[in-house]
């Protein structure tokens, strides 16, 4: 008998999401932004735009171009110094990012401009990607911007034997920290993005080994875990919206 | 009959919220129809009327049309006319027979009418696909804006700062005794005595706090004459 995994890390039940909290309309500056934070990883994106765009050779005339920058803040990371600015990891997140939130905005009325959304993660855990989509899409709705949708993101993951939702880095690492044992341990994580009213899949990615069944299951834990976020950002824009100080 | 409306009157919507299902509602601008359901767009207060549901939006980006009045910055000036930006990516030219009715010859240096930086009450007279905007001068109160200050606000907004046929607006100038000047872009220029103006400001970005909230023109007299 090896280490098991029965029970996760932080306590939770195996398709239970860590505690989530947003905010929309952070930073006063921009035309639009959020916060979104699921327990220790906290994402926070501001949106500029639609506005003109340079180099000029990027222009659409056809319609507005959405744009992603994706960047974890140095001291984000597990003690060791992020290196800020863009790398080959943050460029692949930041056209992921692009890829899964394109299909819900419509910028046709902006042919030749842009919209920067600039995602900034003060404190990692796993599932930046994740959560850096949920604050994208809190704050272009909250830019005014024509949406079909909002996208919700979080991972779904094999760890082990079994499928569990939204992984921490520990969990993400469990191979690692199994080492030395007779069974290898696999893990994969799957990242997954769906459109929160019809459940529809946006951007799906994999790292690791799974098979066909334990995929399927992720797909269903993570589409009913982004409905359940879903929530969570229509309640933050709307709080951005009632109360006030008459 | 299955039909069935999910909102109240005056409910903030988010896009991708289920409006109303059944095809005898009718959407209006910023919601669509997905099978039987409407969906809206936009963030946005939904109001009720019958059967049709409007959406007004609470926050969003200009978008020029004709007969906008707008307040542009000069960015460049060229042979003919003058660019101006009024908002986001949108750019608007000025040409000097729509300036003036002054005769201007050829090759003469138009920074003596409007020079970079210069701030002008204009109207927007022709937008194509590309936006690409033609605006003019000739009309009542369109006008170069000389001194005061400039804010900006949401062009979502600008409805409810000039309230019901101007009354919110010229509430606040009597009250503060200043000069107004709103452009559909969001953008605001005030002029009048130094407190006037900081009153005056100050009221406004109550009004952009509290746009959703009804009974919006008694709270800004009430903070115009109490001060607090």
């Amino acid at each position: 008998m090896i280490m098991g995994y029965d029970k996760r890390f932080d306590g939770r039940k195996q398709y239970e999401m860590r505690p989530m909290s947003a905010k929309v309309g952070v930073v006063p500056r921009a035309d639009g932004s959020a916060m979104f934070q699921i327990g220790k990883t906290t994402a926070i994106a501001a949106v500029y735009g639609p506005r003109d765009l340079h180099p000029k050779f990027l222009q659409n005339p056809r319609g507005g171009l959405l744009r992603c920058h994706y960047s974890m803040m140095p001291f984000s990371g597990h003690g060791e110094r992020v290196r800020p600015g863009q790398n080959r990891r943050a460029k692949e997140i930041s056209r992921v990012m692009e890829a899964s939130l394109r299909g819900v905005v419509d910028l046709n009325a902006f042919p030749n401009a842009v919209v920067d959304v600039f995602i900034e993660l003060p404190q990692t855990d796993a599932g930046t990607r994740c959560a850096g989509i949920c604050a994208a899409s809190m704050a272009l709705a909250d830019a005014g911007l024509d949406m079909k949708d909002m996208v919700a993101a979080v991972s779904a993951g094999f760890v082990h034997d079994r499928i569990v939702a939204d992984l921490t880095y520990e969990e993400e690492h469990y191979n690692e920290f199994a080492k030395g044992l007779k069974e290898e341990v696999h893990v994969a994580d799957i990242p997954i993005a769906c459109q929160v009213s019809n459940g529809e899949i946006v951007l799906l990615q994999m790292d690791g080994k799974v098979s066909a069944e334990f995929l399927a299951e992720a797909l269903e834990v993570g589409k009913k875990a982004c409905a359940e976020i879903g929530e969570v950002q229509r309640k933050a824009l709307k709080e951005r919206f009632t109360g006030g100080s008459l | 009959m299955s039909d069935q409306l999910f909102v109240k009157d005056r409910d903030v919507v988010v896009p991708g919220e289920t409006l109303a299902t059944g095809l005898s509602y009718i959407p209006g601008q910023y919601m669509y129809r997905e099978g039987n359901n409407i969906i809206a767009a936009k963030v946005g207060l939904v109001s009720v009327e019958g059967k049709v549901l409007k959406l007004v939006p609470l926050a969003s980006p200009f978008i020029p049309k004709v007969g906008d009045v707008v307040i542009g910055v000069v960015e460049d000036v060229m042979l003919m006319g003058w660019r101006f930006n009024i908002g986001g990516p949108n750019s608007a030219v000025l040409n000097v027979k729509d300036a003036t009715n002054e005769f201007i010859g050829r090759g003469v240096d138009l920074t003596q009418y409007f020079g970079l930086g210069d701030m002008v009450f204009c109207k927007i007279v022709n937008v194509t696909s590309q936006n690409l905007i033609d605006v003019t001068m000739r009309g009542p109160g369109l006008r170069k804006l000389d001194g005061g200050r400039v804010m900006r606000i949401n062009p979502a907004k600008v409805p409810r700062v000039i309230g019901k046929d101007g009354t919110m607006t010229k509430m606040i100038m009597d009250e503060t005794k200043t000069d107004i000047v709103i452009g559909q872009n969001g953008v605001i220029w005030i002029s009048g005595s130094p407190e006037g103006e900081v009153k005056a400001a100050n009221a406004i970005r109550k009004i952009d706090e509290n746009a959703h909230m009804s009974g919006l023109t008694q709270a800004i007299k009430r903070f115009l004459e109490g001060g607090e």
